[in-house]
């Protein structure tokens, strides 16, 4: 082998060397970056005002949507948070109201109406359609037996005790105007809701 | 501006909101765990979770309650996890004092774990890389509190300019101690430079028993292995590149027709 091209082998074969080595012994210095607003998971969201739907605090949420104004995409729920403005939570919400986003989201949520009939035991699909005139009969059913208009002592009373109400603070102040008014109207006395808590 | 959290651990209910709202903004799935006895949600930090509120139980005079301390990443302003990566723009110090990992550049080699003089970061076993609290750095840049700041129900945690809070932290201190708590105090260790997360501690001459280290420094093994190690290490591979390039040039190769092996038997000349 003639000493020539060994020689410039070697030489090529050190500056690869080389090149390798500087690469990984040279550390390139961290440089101190700005803060940059790269993604903001809430930038481009449809703000909505609602109620956190579990304790009688009521806290104001704040849901973040996409794609709810898109004619061809299915919005979807990318944060709740607790509302700043409300003066009831300031913007903070406890644990369950923060997982809020899951509740909304979860596979296990109830969409639809279940339905139990009298003497089974299992739960059944149904629409709204069915559930909405059957619960209409059964409540018009039980006023037509219990309603008393006068008591005992021929006083005037207006009551219908053998239908109750469980109304609650997780609903919204409209939804729960109007459960009183239909309570009243049927003359309902026995109220229960968790707003005194 | 420097930006840092409060942590006014004598407020904290352990209402675990911040847990919670942690995980939901940063989209991370909750693994289940086994229940072992603490109201603590997991015993530790995980990948996927790096916010923990830790129930410390303390006694004293019989009767036992809980020192509620809330776990994450400090951003120290030294920070240790910084010093040990060799992985080039994977941790970033960002402009206003935190501490962030861009996953894209992580190699996984788990060094900030080590450097970590708070046992922080946690390393991924699917995806190989490290992950810890950010500071919430997408919320912070655009002027928005950290999630678990945003959720806190109790006024326990607070956001803003490092020098207010350090105040705030003082005020808050003096007020526990004209209550009766003489050992209170603000925990801002120096080993790392001070931390951008302060906490008021009812006892602050004994931060353990909250799970915080008391003194906490960078380990030495970073700082030897990152300093002298590493100039010695490039020193010997420049010094044996360049010692080899010379001999050849100055000495020429060996040539084994010329010189031989005397210890070869097939070597017959």
């Amino acid at each position: 082998m003639p000493k020539e091209s060994s020689r410039r082998e070697f030489l090529k074969r050190s500056a690869k060397g080389a090149a390798v080595g500087g690469a990984t012994a040279v550390t390139v210095p961290t440089a101190v970056a700005e803060n940059s607003p790269a993604t903001l998971k809430t930038a481009n969201t449809t703000k909505t005002n609602s109620i956190c739907p579990y304790c009688a605090v009521g806290c104001s949420v704040v849901v973040h949507t996409i794609g709810d104004k898109s004619r061809n995409v299915k919005p979807a729920i990318v944060h709740i948070e607790g509302d700043p403005d409300s003066p009831i939570n300031r913007g903070t919400l406890c644990s369950k109201g923060a997982s809020l986003e899951e509740f909304v989201q979860s596979d296990r949520r109830l969409t639809t109406v279940q339905h139990r009939a009298a003497g089974s035991r299992e739960w059944k699909r149904m629409s709204w359609a069915e559930a909405v005139p059957k619960m209409a009969r059964f409540i018009k059913d039980s006023r037509d037996k219990g309603f008393e208009a006068e008591d005992p002592q021929g006083r005037t009373v207006n009551r219908l005790k053998n239908i109750a109400m469980i109304g609650g603070c997780t609903d919204t102040n409209e939804i729960n105007y109007l459960l009183s008014k239909f309570r009243f109207g049927l003359g309902m006395v026995a109220y229960e809701n968790q707003s005194r808590l | 501006m420097i930006v840092a959290k409060l942590i006014d651990t004598t407020l904290c209910i352990g209402c675990k909101a911040c847990e919670v709202a942690c995980q939901e903004w940063n989209d991370q799935e909750y693994t289940m765990g086994t229940f072992d006895g603490s109201y603590q949600t997991k015993p530790e930090l995980e990948a996927n979770f790096w916010n923990l509120i830790k129930f410390n139980e303390f006694e004293k005079d019989g009767a036992t309650s809980w020192l509620m301390s809330k776990y994450q990443c400090m951003h120290c302003a030294d920070a240790g996890c910084l010093a040990a990566c060799p992985a080039p723009g994977a941790i970033v110090p960002l402009a206003n004092g935190t501490i962030d990992f861009v996953h894209e550049n992580c190699i996984g080699c788990g060094y900030c774990i080590t450097g970590c003089p708070f046992d922080v970061p946690r390393l991924n076993a699917t995806t190989k890389k490290a992950y810890k609290c950010t500071l919430c750095s997408d919320r912070t840049a655009v002027g928005l509190e950290p999630a678990c700041i945003k959720t806190c129900p109790t006024n326990c945690l607070n956001f803003g300019e490092r020098d207010e809070l350090l105040h705030l932290a003082e005020t808050r201190a003096g007020e526990l101690k004209a209550d009766g708590f003489a050992d209170a105090g603000v925990y801002n260790p120096q080993g790392v430079g001070g931390t951008n997360v302060l906490y008021v501690l009812k006892h602050a001459s004994e931060p353990e028993k909250y799970g915080l280290p008391k003194d906490p420094v960078i380990p030495w093994t970073v700082s030897l292995w990152k300093g002298p190690m590493k100039w010695m290490g490039t020193l010997m591979f420049w010094g044996t590149v360049f010692g080899a390039f010379f001999h050849f040039v100055i000495y020429g190769p060996q040539d084994p027709e010329k010189h031989g092996h005397p210890e070869d038997p097939s070597d017959k000349s």
